[in-house]
């Protein structure tokens, strides 16, 4: 039996000054008991989390030291090799801290390796929470807000690498005032108020430092806030599993089992970035020299996060049109809003088409798994193929010279691949998640093989398959497709047509809704345990009949079953 | 007529009136010890305080004593290790390359140490020595009750009313008035940002007569000094060489090639000439060094097919005849500089370019 | 073997193999690969042997290059080109080229240098051309790298990258890493402008600037890495390849150890099987499923 521990005096003592001022005794010990659900891939958010801490961290001790000036001084420092050389105050003050300070390089790397994995980390959630369709209600609000804590994170990181003023920052800033500049109408008046004057101007380096120190990172912070608290307050989500409903969360207690966890995972992320710190140089800006216009290297690319937008500004070919007196340049606005455009806009829209395309207004706590929801797993993929196409392309130069394959050809290649490749996509991962289910289905009712062959008194050779154990039976049933609508302008039995499928739009969802329907249907019924029992599976891949509205009490797999004879 | 008041007594605040819709969470504990596979059916919806605890002693109590022992050797190894960042900081100076690198080295390790260490001993903690347990709690809806929601719009209306705002026009329209300029003084207090860009990005500091300079060593160039065939060198205007912002659109490259081989056709903009043989000095002839994609300096030069090549977004142009664009997303070839010689035979500007340098812009024409 | 044999099935075992296969054939590639040495002892820049230097062209060279080195459809006329030229092409590798028409790369070097002095002299007797300089003007004592940063980024590093790690051009070609040229390859390389290589004579980029751009390269590509392992000197490319890979990869992998269930501990069940096969007297498992 449990033993109740004495409560030290001090603790004690402190416990009740505050209980009596705030009333915490009973909250606190509700949020100590709160339940947090076990997967790894719960943890990803943290990452970034805990990577914005040390990034506040390490970046307070950056803030100490660096000089955010563009005005001109000639360097005398310990890197001798730079010796004599004019450059700016902020170009020598991260000289400085990286050869004058101690621990200033360690601090540098640590806080430029975080920025990467802050983004990393997102991105990586982000496709989590995608793929598990955790976006789903109750969660429309916290999905929008992590969307805008990735293009905070994407200019924060931009603003920062930009902050040293070296050559290789400072081609990225010239590449962004001169896609500013091609804005029609209000372009030259935006670059000229950004970089107060032609560019390079002195005022950009101090202006981009108080949006990087303060400005974003106080509304970053504002937002990881109403983040966590959202998700607090609505719960985690869980994965499917036995005992885990649409009405609880099963898993360990906050206090002391999460909170250990959550510790050592933040001591994990930090001993990675010290590592990284340590044995892999980052951002060896001493080697790119001070930003000077007339200067430029090969292989000259933005930090990873912002490999998109570099990789659509060299894939497009030249367009431009000069009109009565205007130009307006499509070579780069077209990469300059259109692949951050489609992943933003549809990553945001993508919980409401969903559940207008579905018809599902239900609450979802529980996660799915990726292979359920065939449409939505293939149009992630489709978009993580289009991004990673731009973003190859990115680096089109290094690969060019790694690969040994012309420049050029390269460019062609991700010319056409980034029209081609998320079609593809789409279709192959749509193939796959039915054959995924399609294999589920299978796994229900013949059961697992056991490699165990067996002699039959008839001298006939079979396998064992074993049953599937409650655990995997949970899992594999956990499966809710939604349900399917009216077909486009038809009537009910008075003759009334249905509104949801009326008109253009109507005919539209229709066709939507047949695409997000379309499921494996699973057997709920099969033994699960033989050669199925002379009877196979007959014309599984239907769509689920109509009339099984979304549920909103919990129950994977309940009712229909296919047209399979039983045994 | 809240629902959710907090009754008061006179001896401190009383556990607060709970009414509809609101279960207490108070979460039921189950299955604790061994195979917390099975460990849960959840019923948990009852408050009864027949609520189990967490176990205090974990199920292995040996393997917990060898757990033990190593948590407790990776703190001591993280405790050390802290300490080594320390004394590397005091003992490690820097001020120079090879002793960046030693610190680096040190320091970094040292912390990795300290932190993986914490964090290793940490899970092996939660993992092998606390005790397995596994809780159900219940979420309770979020939507609330209708009761809760009619009373809400009740009050609101109630409220909205009181305040008089739907009711007097006036007032309101008024007040929407005030605050409009307010709301556009933050956009217009951002005015002296910068200047307007006027006509600035349609002209650079190239003069008549000012020299071409080479960039880095300062000094003028004459034909005769840049007569090897296939040359190829960075040009900055005479006094501008440390102006930063007038190289971003001044920088020039100039190209030496045998006999034949240039032939810049003579192009025009309107009345406005863009190109011609006639700027080209004893077969050197001068391009703007800015790419008209996005700005970066167009560097690479392939001798051998003649192309300037920009590095950053791969644009190519062909130098031979008015570096025409080629391939690459750059919209117009590279602005051609007016080139002769002066009385000394420098090589220098006949005068500036006669047409914007750089990216397009709206009102370039 | 028994040793070997009673470990065979343990998960351990098939890293160990691959490991070992790995090690083997990186061994056997590092041997068999080997370039050959084309160190020669110090050599003087002052043959006049040029009689020589025509017999050796006219062996070697001439099949491509003419048999007075006016040039034919495969290689270009050398009359003019100079020793400087010569010397960096053989001294480097280059050439004799393997294949005509393509891009010459850094190769083993097939002369002595001796022998390609001579070879230069004759060449540079057809017509003149760059010298081959000598020790004094390629020395980068004194040298100012500030200066040598300046120039080399704004001529040199848009093909051969800011830390002279090399870079790709166009139609399949490529500009070579710096990381062997000797000094008075590179003085060479830009006083001849190879292959694609623009030419940067002494009039535009006099001996002195050629100077700081050599000890610019040369100091930069034996600086250490302070911050650690170089990532190829090449930018944020890699920077993101081992973000992912190597920081996520490693995080993820932390993540599914921390949250994993729980499972009998290992000397527990070790302790228990000791026991029942004790007790039982049967070999073999005891028939638990996974």
């Amino acid at each position: 039996m449990s033993e109740s521990l004495d409560v030290p005096k001090a603790l004690s003592g402190t416990g009740s000054w505050l209980d009596d001022r705030f009333h915490g005794a009973r909250g606190l010990r509700v949020f100590m008991r709160k339940v947090f659900p076990d997967h790894w891939s719960f943890l990803l958010g943290e990452i970034a989390l805990w990577s914005f801490v040390l990034l506040l961290l390490t970046g307070t001790f950056l803030a100490l030291f660096f000089v955010p000036s563009a005005g001109e001084v000639v360097y005398h420092g310990s890197y001798t090799k730079l010796d004599g050389i004019s450059m700016s105050q902020a170009y020598q003050s991260t000289l400085n801290i990286s050869f004058d300070i101690r621990a200033g390089l360690l601090m540098r790397e640590i806080h430029h390796w975080a920025a990467d994995l802050f983004m990393a980390a997102l991105t990586i959630h982000m496709l989590r929470v995608f793929f598990t369709g955790a976006y789903r209600k109750p969660r429309e609000i916290n999905w929008l807000i992590g969307i805008g804590l990735f293009t905070l994170g994407l200019l924060e990181g931009l603003f920062g690498y930009s902050l040293p003023d070296d050559q290789l920052s400072g081609a990225g800033l010239r590449i962004f005032e001169g896609v500013l500049q091609g804005i029609p109408i209000v372009g030259t008046y935006a670059a000229f108020f950004l970089f107060n004057g032609p560019f390079p101007g002195d005022s950009i380096i101090p202006r981009l430092y108080i949006l990087h120190v303060f400005l974003i990172p106080g509304l970053i912070l504002a937002l990881i806030t109403a983040h966590l608290f959202i998700m607090v307050h609505q719960k985690h989500t869980q994965m499917p599993a036995k005992g885990n409903t649409e009405n609880n969360v099963v898993g360990q207690p906050f206090f002391p089992y999460f909170m250990a966890k959550g510790g050592a995972w933040f001591f994990f992320i930090f001993g990675a970035l010290a590592l990284l710190a340590t044995f892999a140089q980052i951002n060896p800006i001493w080697l790119y020299g001070p930003y000077n216009p007339v200067q430029i290297s090969s292989a000259s690319q933005p930090d990873f996060y912002m490999g998109i937008l570099e990789g659509a500004l060299r894939v497009m070919p030249a367009w431009e049109w000069n009109f009565l007196g205007h130009t307006i340049s499509f070579s780069v606005l077209i990469p300059a809003a259109i692949p951050f455009g489609i992943i933003f806009t549809g990553a945001g829209l993508w919980p409401f088409f969903e559940q207008w395309a579905t018809g599902d207004r239900s609450w979802h706590n529980i996660n799915d798994r990726p292979r359920n929801a065939p449409i939505r797993t293939a149009t992630g993929i489709a978009a993580v193929v289009f991004y990673g196409v731009l973003w190859a392309e990115g680096a089109n130069d290094v690969i060019a010279d790694f690969v040994q394959i012309p420049l050029y050809t390269v460019t062609w290649i991700a010319r056409v691949l980034v029209f081609v490749g998320p079609a593809i996509g789409f279709y192959v991962t749509r193939r796959i998640c039915l054959g995924l289910q399609r294999k589920d289905a299978e796994m229900l009712e013949h059961g697992l093989e056991t490699g165990v062959i067996r002699q039959m008194p008839n001298g006939e050779f079979v396998e064992i398959h074993r049953p599937v154990t409650e655990d995997e039976r949970a899992i594999l049933e956990a499966k809710r497709p939604s349900a399917l609508m009216p077909t486009a302008g038809s009537e009910d039995d008075n003759g009334v047509p249905s509104p949801e499928v009326s008109g253009t739009l109507g005919r539209a969802r229709a066709i939507a809704n047949r695409g997000f329907a379309e499921t494996v249907v699973v057997e709920t019924n099969g033994h699960g345990n033989g050669h199925g029992n002379g009877h196979g599976p007959a014309d599984e891949h239907v769509a689920v009949p109509a009339g099984g509205g979304p549920a909103e009490l919990p129950g994977g797999g309940d009712g229909e079953d296919g047209e399979s004879g039983e045994s | 007529m809240s629902d959710m008041e907090e009754v008061a007594g006179p001896e401190g605040p009383v556990a607060p009136h709970r009414v509809i819709g609101t279960p207490p969470p108070t979460p039921r504990l189950l299955g604790s010890g061994h195979g917390a596979e099975d460990g849960g059916t959840g019923h948990g919806t009852e408050v009864e305080p027949a609520e189990e605890r967490l176990p205090a002693e974990p199920e292995y109590p040996t393997h917990a004593k060898n757990a033990e022992k190593v948590v407790a050797a990776s703190f001591v190894l993280a405790f050390l290790a802290g300490c080594g960042f320390i004394a590397a900081y005091i003992g490690l100076e820097v001020h120079s390359v090879d002793a960046v690198f030693r610190s680096n080295l040190a320091l970094g390790l040292s912390l990795s140490v300290a932190l993986l260490g914490l964090g290793f001993g940490a899970v092996i903690w939660v993992r092998h020595i606390m005790p397995d347990a596994e809780v159900v709690e219940e979420r309770h809806a979020l939507r609330s009750t209708d009761a809760e929601r009619a009373a809400f719009a009740e009050y609101f209306s109630e409220a909205t009313g009181a305040s008089q705002f739907v009711k007097r026009p006036i007032i309101r329209r008024t007040l929407m008035l005030a605050t409009l300029p307010l709301a556009a003084i933050p956009i217009v207090a951002l005015r002296d940002l910068g200047p307007l860009p006027g006509t600035s990005l349609r002209h650079t500091v190239w003069s008549p007569g000012r020299r071409l300079l080479v960039y880095g060593t300062n000094q003028p160039i004459t034909p005769a000094e840049f007569s090897a065939p296939g040359s190829m060198i960075t040009i900055v205007p005479d006094g501008y060489q440390d102006d930063l912002d007038a190289l971003a659109k001044a920088a020039v490259i100039i190209i030496k090639f045998r006999p034949g081989e240039l032939n810049v056709p003579t192009r025009t903009n309107g009345s406005t000439v863009i190109g011609t043989m006639n700027w080209t000095v004893d077969n050197i002839v001068a391009y703007s060094k800015i790419c008209t994609h996005v700005g970066c300096p167009a560097a690479l030069y392939e001798q051998t097919t003649h192309h300037i090549l920009c590095p950053c977004h791969q644009s190519t142009f062909d130098a031979t005849t008015g570096a025409t664009v080629i391939f690459g997303p750059a919209p117009r070839p590279l602005p051609q500089l007016p080139m002769t010689v002066d009385a000394e035979g420098y090589l220098v500007a006949k005068s500036d370019f006669t047409q914007p340098v750089g990216p397009s812009f709206w009102e370039r024409g | 073997m028994g040793w070997i044999n009673a470990r065979r099935r343990r998960p351990v075992a098939g890293y160990a193999a691959l490991l070992l296969g790995l090690v083997v054939v990186g061994l056997l590639y590092g041997v068999l690969t080997r370039t050959g040495g084309g160190a020669q002892a110090a050599p003087t820049s002052a043959s006049q042997d040029i009689a020589a230097g025509q017999k050796l062209f006219q062996a070697t060279c001439s099949s491509c290059h003419g048999l007075d080195a006016q040039g034919t459809s495969q290689a270009p006329s050398l009359i003019g080109a100079g020793a400087a030229a010569v010397d960096f092409q053989m001294s480097t590798g280059r050439m004799p080229a393997h294949e005509v028409g393509a891009e010459n790369a850094r190769g083993p070097v097939r002369f002595s240098q001796q022998e390609i002095y001579e070879i230069a002299d004759w060449v540079a007797s057809l017509g003149g051309g760059p010298a081959i300089p000598d020790a004094q003007q390629v020395s980068t004592s004194g040298a100012d790298t500030a200066l040598g940063i300046q120039l080399f980024m704004a001529n040199c590093a848009q093909c051969h990258g800011f830390a002279g790690d090399g870079g790709a051009l166009t139609y399949g070609k490529f500009a070579p890493a710096l990381t062997q040229a000797t000094p008075t390859q590179i003085y060479e390389a830009m006083l001849t402008g190879p292959e694609a290589m623009p030419v940067f004579a002494d009039g535009a980029l006099p001996p002195q600037a050629k100077r700081d751009i050599i000890a610019y390269v040369v100091d930069t590509r034996t600086e250490p890495n302070p911050g650690g392992l170089s990532l190829g000197r090449i930018g944020p490319v890699t920077e993101g390849l081992v973000i992912f890979l190597g920081g996520m990869g490693f995080l993820v992998l932390i993540a599914m150890w921390i949250t994993a269930k729980r499972r009998e501990p290992w000397d527990v069940a070790q302790e228990e099987n000791a026991r029942m096969s004790q007790t039982a007297g049967t070999s073999g498992t005891s028939g638990t499923e996974h």
